[in-house]
């Protein structure tokens, strides 16, 4: 029950937030956002680690085609979960102004629309029936595209439309590989959607390359990664920085989510014959992401290219099939979602009061608002992996990883800490040292409040990823099991 | 000298086909007797008793029937074996009856254009002429329609439960008249509306003279007009084949002319455009629910055992539609035109559930049939198509509808709730998940692809992709643009279109997230009587 409490949560808070008077509508929605993330740390507090999928629902939805609502997390749905209740909040408080802002959509409707994504989104990663997770997978992109068409600067129409072509011809790609399934569990004897049912049937390898290749377009779109990656740096740089923040470290999870749930749980022969092609993409996504973030002159655009080679990362951790990889990949998709919304939010602090995204016509900001320029470097730092903060940790991991896997793969993938490094430092070089623009206000007591838990957490998960590992050994344990291959440690994770 | 033996008539199973006849008859003498002050509300309540009377006719017979002949069908053959009244049948008669009634609301409707209806105050009066200026003036408006419009139910119901040929035919040109008038007496852009009414009747008329054609060829191969006879001459494989495959195009033609496939789609964008919104709505939901009904019948039935001929040109004709429909949708800048394009698309869509066609024995138990599939479909797309065409009546200005997109800019701003509703319609087309389009897509792509067909499905989703752009389109533009001048204005509605678009949109809705009794009914509604 847990888990259809806490979808529904922000479904209701999405309406009421919608009905409710103009003037209480934010406090609203934020008591909404505010209660989902208890109903969050209550189902964490009822998981246990190494138990598998639990807290699970079913119950049957559609007869006739095998549909069921069926609920349930591992470590890897959990810790996802607790991601998305855990940023909606604070991207919440960080457009509590700004979305009310000449121009924007209103902050009612940023409120109702926020929660209604969050709705989806935590729909997405407790979903264990496929169509179940489809239906969600989907319906994430109507929100997404009114916040983004809604919300943020000039051309924003144009990138919401993009948005959304690229997302649902991804998503129609998946539709005939969903279809796929039920024909061959229809074959099988009894059409089902459910997740357990389809692991049961053992899927002919031919068969399970075609659907591979639905599946893995779609979460590759997601992702994103190269060469289906352009819808991403035009939505980040025309959404408002609190959009980009669910759209890229909340719902572009969803594309790696994928496919170590479907990709590597239901077809793992085609994903080791899909192995080598996966890590070429991913190695270019690395390299690439790195070298055109670099050239941007767009803060949120440069910021949101750096996500590419982030994404990089976490799709050759699970493709390098081994267990460091794994674990490394999945704490990267936490360590990504916690220091990638730290980049954005100070950046839409930062161009608040510049009055531009444009890094050419910034500097010296730091003297005027040492705190903002503070926060800015300490996200700068995790991006390129300082020891330290977390983004470290799992990055090492997937580089070891990598080495294992071929010498060559790992010594293309540790050429991006140098990239990173580069981007990273020149922007805060360019932005906040050197001649300055006129004096800017410092941040305010709200707007540190908001981020820097954002911070503590990346210092906190630095120091003691232990409570993280531990939910994500099992899972990763167990997936690779499901592939075939045999775990030498269980605590590899652990150096 | 053959023998004429007189049917037997079972009245109680055609009840609802004689009422909504029998309606239409009275419609006509109404017209004739009637003072003109009261026809319209006299015509207006007589036609939405005849089809509620008629839909409460179709729940009971089909609580009634039986199963026929110890088969898999339930129902009977009524009228010397020329009617068909069985599960399909009767799924189409609740459906078309039901959008008839959406219909009806829409044609009444007369808040929206300064208190009078969507149609012409006087056809026969040349448009810019006195006699016209004269006929505004004198507030007149024809109320012929409904009559009209209930022949043209009455053929929508005959022509899917046609048991043979010749009735089938009888049935094509019942339907097929009254929306060829209908389409020609818009009040507003009247040389347009007769235009579309010339193409659509010249066109239509040939495609009839092919299905008569075809009709011909098929007596000649099988000896007989009856379905069950062709089909045991096709499983006997007697006489000359290319007779049957001759006739089987044929007949093809005429069929697939009605449902607007590629390449017989030329008159839809036209027509949709030219006829009166609400004879739009109501001809594009109906029509294609019955023909797909009698296409179904047609090649399940009379032609299941020569699928293995049929089926490819069913492949190559959907995956056309699909494309061209959805290309040709994105370049029209004209709301009913672009909805005529996807409608377009959209049979292509539908005709991917038909050739998804399989013998009962290669179903694993609980999986959805073509029927199944493609009646569901029909239901969403229905719904939908209704819908989205009377929210079309309300954006107006001073010229009347305006049906240009880029005036449609800012639509979101001056009218939420229209805009949003459009939207939901919008997206029930493109497929979006939680809509009943989803569950129509996701129903007939699975029996394809159950049927061996992957690459009509794999060119329906790519088909989708480009069509998802187009809706998605028109989204922008009431969401996102800046709107030109003024921007559209939209007109309250009376609560006959309200009501339309409510029940458009609740069944869009509701099919979307729990399509499953209507799922289960189309199941149940089962097999053809063969």
């Amino acid at each position: 029950m847990i888990l259809t409490i806490l979808i529904l949560l922000p479904l209701v808070g999405a309406l009421v937030t919608a009905f409710a008077p103009a003037a209480v509508s934010r406090l609203v929605g934020i008591g909404f956002a505010g209660a989902t993330l208890l109903a969050g740390i209550v189902a964490a507090v009822q998981y246990e680690a190494d138990a598998g999928m639990q807290l699970t629902e079913t119950h049957v939805w559609i007869e006739s085609l095998g549909v069921h609502y069926a609920l349930g997390v591992d470590g890897l749905g959990i810790l996802m979960v607790l991601l998305t209740v855990v940023l909606v909040p604070i991207v919440l408080l960080a457009g509590w102004r700004e979305s009310d802002a000449e121009g924007n959509g209103g902050a009612k409707a940023f409120f109702a629309w926020t929660l209604a994504l969050e709705t989806m989104s935590l729909a997405v990663f407790t979903a264990t029936d496929v169509l179940l997770f489809y239906v969600v997978f989907e319906a994430t992109l109507i929100p997404a595209y009114f916040l983004i068409g809604g919300f943020g600067r000039s051309g924003r129409g144009r990138a919401a439309t993009k948005f959304l072509i690229y997302q649902l011809a991804g998503g129609l790609v998946m539709l005939a590989s969903v279809i796929g399934l039920y024909v061959v569990s229809a074959d099988n004897g009894t059409p089902s959607f459910l997740l357990s049912d389809l692991a049961a049937i053992d899927i002919d390898p031919i068969t399970q390359r075609w659907l591979f290749a639905g599946f893995f377009i779609a979460f590759a779109i997601k992702a994103p990664m190269f060469p289906v990656h352009t819808w991403l740096a035009d939505t980040t740089e025309k959404a408002t920085p609190g959009t980009s923040v669910l759209l890229v470290c909340v719902l572009d999870k969803i594309g790696t989510f994928g496919m170590l749930r479907f990709c590597l749980g239901l077809l793992p022969d085609a994903s080791q014959w899909a192995t080598p092609f996966v890590v070429v993409l991913a190695l270019i996504s690395i390299i690439y992401g790195a070298l055109v973030a670099i050239g941007q002159d767009d803060v949120l655009r440069l910021i949101g290219l750096t996500s590419l080679s982030h994404f990089g990362f976490i799709v050759l951790g699970i493709f390098v099939f081994s267990p460091t990889g794994g674990t490394g990949a999945i704490l990267y998709m936490v360590n990504h979602g916690i220091a990638t919304a730290l980049m954005f939010l100070v950046a839409g602090f930062l161009i608040q009061r510049t009055g531009t995204a444009s890094i050419r016509e910034m500097g010296g900001v730091e003297k005027s608002a040492p705190v903002l320029a503070g926060f800015f470097l300490v996200g700068g730092l995790a991006a390129c992996g300082l020891p330290g903060l977390s983004p470290f940790v799992s990055e090492m991991m997937v580089i070891i990883a990598a080495f294992d896997h071929h010498w060559l793969v790992g010594s293309v993938a540790v050429l991006a800490i140098v990239l990173a490094a580069f981007y990273a430092l020149w922007m805060y070089q360019r932005t906040m040292t050197g001649p300055g623009i006129a004096p800017v206000q410092d941040l305010d007591r709200r707007e540190v409040g908001i981020i820097a838990p954002l911070a503590l957490a990346l210092v906190l998960f630095g120091f003691f990823p232990m409570p993280l590992l531990d939910v994500i050994n099992p899972v990763v344990h167990d997936t690779l099991a499901g592939v075939g291959i045999a775990q030498e440690t269980q605590e590899a994770g652990r150096q | 000298m053959i023998e004429f033996v007189k049917p037997s008539v079972d009245y109680f199973e055609l009840w609802p086909l004689l009422l909504v006849f029998g309606v239409a008859c009275l419609g006509v003498v109404v017209e004739a007797f009637a003072p003109r002050a009261v026809r319209y509300i006299t015509q207006v309540v007589l036609a939405l008793a005849g089809l509620v009377g008629a839909l409460v006719g179709v729940v009971l017979v089909a609580q009634d029937v039986t199963t026929y002949d110890d088969g898999a069908a339930r129902g009977i053959l009524a009228v010397g074996g020329t009617i068909a009244v069985d599960g399909p049948s009767l799924f189409i008669w609740g459906l078309v009856l039901a959008l008839a009634i959406g219909g009806v609301l829409l044609f009444a409707e007369r808040h929206l254009d300064g208190g009078m209806s969507a149609f012409a105050g006087q056809a026969s009066a040349v448009p810019g002429t006195d006699a016209e200026t004269a006929a505004v003036a004198a507030n007149r408006e024809h109320t012929e329609v409904y009559p009209l419009m209930m022949f043209a139910v009455f053929g929508m119901m005959l022509f899917p439960a046609a048991n043979d040929l010749l009735t089938m035919f009888v049935g094509l040109e019942v339907l097929s008249l009254p929306l060829y008038l209908l389409s020609g007496l818009a009040r507003r852009r009247r040389l347009l509306s007769q235009e579309a009414a010339l193409k659509y009747f010249l066109l239509g008329a040939f495609s009839s003279g092919f299905f008569l054609y075809g009709a011909a060829l098929l007596y000649g191969y099988a000896g007989s007009m009856d379905f069950a006879r062709i089909n045991e001459a096709v499983r006997n494989d007697v006489g000359s084949s290319s007779l049957l495959l001759i006739g089987t195009g044929l007949l093809s033609v005429g069929l697939l002319f009605k449902v607007g496939a590629v390449p017989f789609q030329a008159w839809t964008p036209d027509v949709y455009q030219g006829a009166p919104t609400p004879v739009t709505a109501f001809m594009a939901a109906g029509t294609k629910v019955a023909a797909f009904g009698a296409i179904m019948r047609l090649f399940y039935v009379a032609l299941g055992a020569d699928r293995w001929s049929w089926q490819p040109m069913m492949w190559i004709i959907a995956i056309l539609s699909m494309f061209v429909g959805a290309a040709l949708a994105i370049t029209q800048n004209d709301i009913k035109r672009l909805l005529a394009y996807s409608s377009v698309a959209h049979t292509g869509f539908i005709l991917t559930g038909v050739l998804g066609l399989q013998a009962s024995d290669q179903l694993a138990p609980g999986e959805i049939t073509s029927v199944q599939a493609v009646l569901f479909y029909l239901t969403t797309y229905g719904f939908a198509t209704i819908g989205a065409f009377a929210v079309v009546s309300l954006v107006r200005d001073a010229g009347g509808e305006t049906t240009a997109i880029e005036r449609w800019a800012g639509l979101g701003k001056e009218s939420p709730v229209v805009a949003a509703v459009f939207a939901f319609f919008l997206l029930a087309m493109a497929g979006i998940p939680l809509t009943s389009g989803f569950v129509g897509k996701l129903a007939v792509f699975s029996v394809a692809l159950a049927a061996g067909a992957w690459p009509v499905v794999v060119a329906a989703v790519l088909a989708s992709i480009v069509a998802a752009f187009l809706y998605i389109k028109v989204i922008k533009v009431m969401y996102f643009d800046e709107p030109v001048g003024d921007g559209p204005k939209v007109a309250y509605p009376s609560v006959l279109t309200a009501t339309t678009i409510a029940v458009g949109a609740a069944v869009t809705l509701v099919l979307g997230v729990v399509p499953g009794p209507v799922l289960d009914l189309a199941a149940v509604a089962g097999e053809f009587i063969r």
